[in-house]
């Protein structure tokens, strides 16, 4: 057989990993032909909505919903006494706590779920909920933390029994309002070091709550079909397998009998990983009413109930001898968690991975506590762009290193530097437990601060303090860095479920007999081009073209069972799922090779997208050709057919890094920040596709732009949401955000098998202490140490008043 | 319940004629009534700019216009940019410089990006910055965006020297 195309040529053709793939998925969006869950209509849909309490904290005494049920179009009321004798008045969070569906006897944040008023359009159902009448009684609203660990004020009655704190999911309670304790590390040695060390600084952060707010809202279209018996669910739900079984356990309908379907879902950001009361009472709607029922919030519903992130006041001390070696760390955290505990954290980890707050440096002796703690705030603390409670982590380390730079009058560059795990420490055990895979810091730090001039920008920045002592501008400069390590790709089954669920994940793949492919895959995406960049992983593994490779998700009842996309964990464990079942599908392809060549099994090697015989490449076979053959022809001892399937448990997570930094100039006399540079080298593993990486550094890193310098869920003192709607709550616009420089370098994961690492989370879990700093770097030679984000304009201008810089 | 009102509207090229509440936001009229889902909700408050249209030549906000206030005006949603078989440069563009992510915001992105550059046909990266504060993406970050845009207006200015 001759063959005339270069193998070059061949490598090009399957658009394999590696290439800047256009994305597939791009067609349909460009023309308005994306599917969203809003988008889907079924015969006779009616529409659900919530009556939501204006009070944080107030008693139900009455709902009358008798006017609302005259109103024409309105088909049902529900409440919480109507979901009670089916046992749906509360659900199971993922954190093991429970949450009311709608309010049984008392409200717990502004916002929460009152009654679900069914209608046959939002018109309707919005005249509906105007006539339900809820009689409150206003309680004591407590919005601190810390005020919640000290009143006698009882949040949750549950808490409580003969008077005493009872235990809660994860031990026992320190108070009636207090959820949890967590602790990692060594406490007394930790002390010791702190107590002995040449320098410790301290220092106590509030990362503030804030919110997902992806432009898609959550929502769902619950039907339930009486004749058979069956559950359709379509929704907003990066999770779609745990939702079913979520579904099944709470509602007692069989699995079997259950669908869930994720459509294109408008970006997720961790918002859409929980379970929420409108999903609960649109599947009851739609069975009392046996009609499909849609459900959709609005933006204030969005803001004000469905999954805050962070809100975790962290206090640190760092100790370190006078040449700078960082000797221990101590991190307790308050973490805010609303009304219910409902973070979205593997089960045995409730403060997530906050653990990794010892960050990219070798810290011989570390302690962290967390304690969880109720307040009138709304419930939620997912993972907002990055792996669990991960943000958090490299926040607080990364502040602390600067702080101890200012301790000891070191540049912070530096200090990082002398602090990082050096490259053949790796595989590295942290002081606080994880076994870290593989990364070269120093080299990426490297050129990370050879790329920016970092000398050269020091050397402006101190003329330009200079000049502004000189009344010569009133422009300060700030450089921002940061150097992270993430821990993502959740996980091990063997430490990591949700809900009793083993967070691996799983790929199906299908070859049919002309030679194209279909694959399934257990997670779902978002925006992030999974239906490219999985098709360019298998087009490397069994050598037919991603162009040829279908790739689809989100539906329970074709995809195969899988955890979801959260975490960065679609790339470390669907993406090893891919490669291992494409694996699969090579080595029968090398059997029946071998078979239509006449050798044995083992004179037949793979090469690009053929098995050639060892010695004589003339002689091959297309995986075009062992497809057909699967199909068609009788071989003796191998089935017809080429298909695989691999669930995949990961041995580790995976430990993307990054080297960021920020350059930006502040008017010290409106506080408004011009953001001149910022440089993003991100290191994660192996790369997939370059096009995609930029896309993903880009938006991440507009995210942590946007946390760091003015988005907020901020209450009054009597629970009210100040930053409901996007007149409030800050999403940047491109007239607010910069241009980005990207970089790389590549450490492949040794465990993963084409040593990806994911990297969807890392810009934005980077970027945030990198913008953060930048603000904080330009008022250090004034006596800055620490203020709390979000930098507003309003804010930095407080900072350089308070500093004496407008005297 | 208030009485409904008679509206004709002229949606991409297409004559539409019925009756609705004076409440009825243009969005709800298009999602639901005339099926046109392209356009998206994304706030409600005129912020986002999931939901834009051009009505008659300007490109606006339907989720906080009534469909009554737009009787009788042509209006275009992304559904009108272009076909299959022969998109709109802009859609060309934000394909090849990956414009988009998730794509809740690109029809309205692209819509808006239309009238953009009828207003302006060489932008500079500023212009397309301000022109564009109207639309919010999450997912992009707008660098991409604006490179789709430039390179749409380029390709679009060359077609046009080419006619000439």
């Amino acid at each position: 057989m001759k063959d005339d195309v270069t193998r070059d040529e061949r490598v090009a053709n399957l658009k394999g990993m590696g290439c800047s793939r256009k994305r597939v998925e791009d067609a349909r969006f460009t023309q308005g032909k994306g599917n969203y869950v809003d988008d889907i209509k079924l015969d006779g849909m009616l529409f659900g909505d919530f009556v939501r309490s204006p009070y944080a904290h107030a008693r139900i005494k009455n709902i009358d919903a008798s006017a609302a049920m005259e109103v024409p179009g309105v088909l049902a009321v529900l409440t919480a006494a109507d979901l009670e004798p089916l046992g749906l008045h509360w659900m199971p969070t993922l954190a093991g706590d429970k949450q009311m569906v709608l309010a049984d006897g008392k409200v717990l944040f502004q916002g929460q779920e009152v009654a679900f008023v069914v209608a046959e359009d939002r018109y309707a159902a919005a005249d509906g909920i105007e006539a339900v009448v809820v009689e409150y009684e206003e309680l004591p609203v407590i919005v601190d933390p810390f005020e919640a660990l000290k009143t006698d004020v009882v949040l949750r009655e549950d808490t409580v029994q003969d008077g005493k704190p009872v235990d809660g999911a994860h031990g026992p309670r320190k108070h009636h309002n207090h959820i949890f304790t967590w602790e990692a590390g060594d406490k007394d040695p930790t002390e010791e070091v702190i107590a002995n060390a040449d320098v410790v600084a301290e220092e106590t952060m509030y990362y503030h709550r804030t919110h997902p707010c992806p432009l898609e809202t959550c929502g769902c279209v619950a039907s339930m079909d009486k004749v058979n018996g069956k559950l359709t669910l379509w929704g907003t739900f990066q999770a779609p397998h745990a939702i079913r079984t979520v579904v099944s356990l709470i509602s007692g309908i069989e699995e079997h009998n259950i669908r869930v379907i994720s459509p294109d879902i408008g970006g997720g950001f961790g918002n859409k990983v929980g379970a929420y009361p409108g999903y609960v009472c649109s599947v009851v709607a739609s069975i009392v009413t046996a009609k499909p029922v849609k459900w959709i919030e609005d933006r204030m519903d969005n803001l004000m109930t469905t999954a805050f992130a962070r809100d975790y006041w962290m206090k640190g001390r760092i100790s370190a001898t006078k040449e700078g070696k960082i000797t221990g760390l101590h991190c307790h955290v308050t973490a805010d968690h609303g009304g219910f505990d409902a973070c979205a954290d593997p089960t045995k980890f409730p403060a997530g991975f906050m653990n990794i707050c010892t960050g990219s440096y070798d810290i011989p002796t570390a302690f962290l506590e967390v304690d969880g703690v109720y307040t009138n705030k709304a419930p939620g603390g997912v993972s907002y762009r990055c792996s669990f409670r991960v943000t958090e982590a490299v926040y607080f380390i990364e502040r602390m290193i600067e702080v101890l730079a200012i301790e000891l009058n070191m540049d912070a560059a530096e200090l990082r530097r002398i602090n990082f795990i050096k490259k053949e420490q790796f595989p590295y055990t942290a002081a606080l437990g994880w076994e870290y895979d593989s990364g070269d810091y120093h080299t990426a730090w490297d050129k990370a601060l050879k790329t920016v001039d970092y000398e050269g920008l020091r050397a402006e920045q101190a003329r330009r303090v200079e000049d502004f002592k000189a009344g010569k501008t009133r422009k300060l400069m700030g450089i921002g860095l940061s150097f992270f390590t993430e821990i993502v790709g959740a996980g091990p089954v063997k430490n990591c479920d949700i809900l009793g669920l083993g967070m691996f994940d799983s790929c199906e793949i299908r070859i049919h007999p002309t030679g194209s492919a279909i694959a399934r895959l257990g997670t779902i995406s978002q925006g992030q081009g999974h239906a490219t960049t999985f098709a360019q992983i298998l087009a490397s593994e069994i050598g037919l073209p991603a162009d040829s490779i279908t790739i689809e998700e989100g539906d329970t009842d074709t995809a195969p069972y899988g955890l979801g996309t959260y975490g960065s964990r679609s790339t470390p464990v669907a993406g090893a799922a891919t490669a291992m079942a494409g694996r699969k599908i090579r080595a029968k392809a090398q059997m029946i090779a071998a078979y239509l060549l006449e050798v044995h099994d083992d004179d037949v090697e793979f090469d690009v997208d053929r098995f050639v015989v060892k010695g004589a490449p003339e002689k091959f076979k297309t995986m075009k050709d062992i497809a057909f053959a699967a199909y068609n022809q009788a071989i003796p001892g191998i089935e017809p057919g080429l298909e695989a399937v691999s669930y995949y448990d990961p041995p580790n997570m995976t430990y993307p890094f990054g080297a960021y930094v920020c350059v930006m100039d502040i008017d010290v006399d409106t506080g408004v920040p011009d953001i001149r540079r910022f440089y993003a080298l991100d290191d994660c593993g192996t790369r997939i596709n370059p096009m995609i990486i930029e896309g993903q550094v880009h938006g991440g890193l507009t995210e942590a732009l946007a946390v760091a310098l003015g988005q907020e869920i901020a209450y009054d003192d009597m629970g009210n949401v100040k930053t409901g709607t996007l007149m409030d709550f800050f999403l940047p616009t491109a007239w607010e955000v910069p241009n980005y420089e990207t970089d790389y370098t590549v450490t492949p994961s040794p465990h993963h098998p084409i040593g990806a690492k994911g990297v969807g989370e890392s810009p934005h879990v980077g970027g945030v202490p990198c913008f953060s700093n930048a603000v904080q770097d330009a008022f250090r030679a004034f006596g800055n140490r620490h203020t709390n984000m979000p930098h507003d304009h309003w804010r930095i201008w407080r900072t350089a008043n308070a500093l004496g810089l407008h005297d | 319940m208030s009485k409904k009102m008679h509206i004709k509207l002229n949606v991409n090229g297409k004559d539409e004629e019925f009756l609705a509440e004076p409440r009825e936001l243009l969005i709800y009229t298009l999602r639901e009534r005339l099926n046109i889902t392209g356009p998206h909700i994304g706030c409600e408050t005129s912020h986002c700019g999931a939901c834009t249209v051009t009505i008659n030549g300007k490109s606006v906000k339907s989720c906080t216009m009534f469909a009554a206030q737009a009787d009788g005006a042509e209006i275009t949603t992304i559904e009108g940019i272009g076909t299959p078989d022969a998109l709109h440069p802009l859609q060309e563009a934000f394909k090849e410089h990956h414009g988009l992510q998730c794509g809740y915001c690109t029809p309205g992105m692209i819509t808006r990006a239309t009238k953009l550059l009828e207003e302006n046909p060489n932008p500079t990266e500023e212009e397309i910055r301000f022109g564009m504060a109207g639309n919010i993406c999450r997912c992009t970050g707008y660098q991409n965006i604006v490179k789709s845009i430039q390179a749409a207006a380029a390709e679009m200015n060359a077609a046009k020297e080419a006619a000439e």
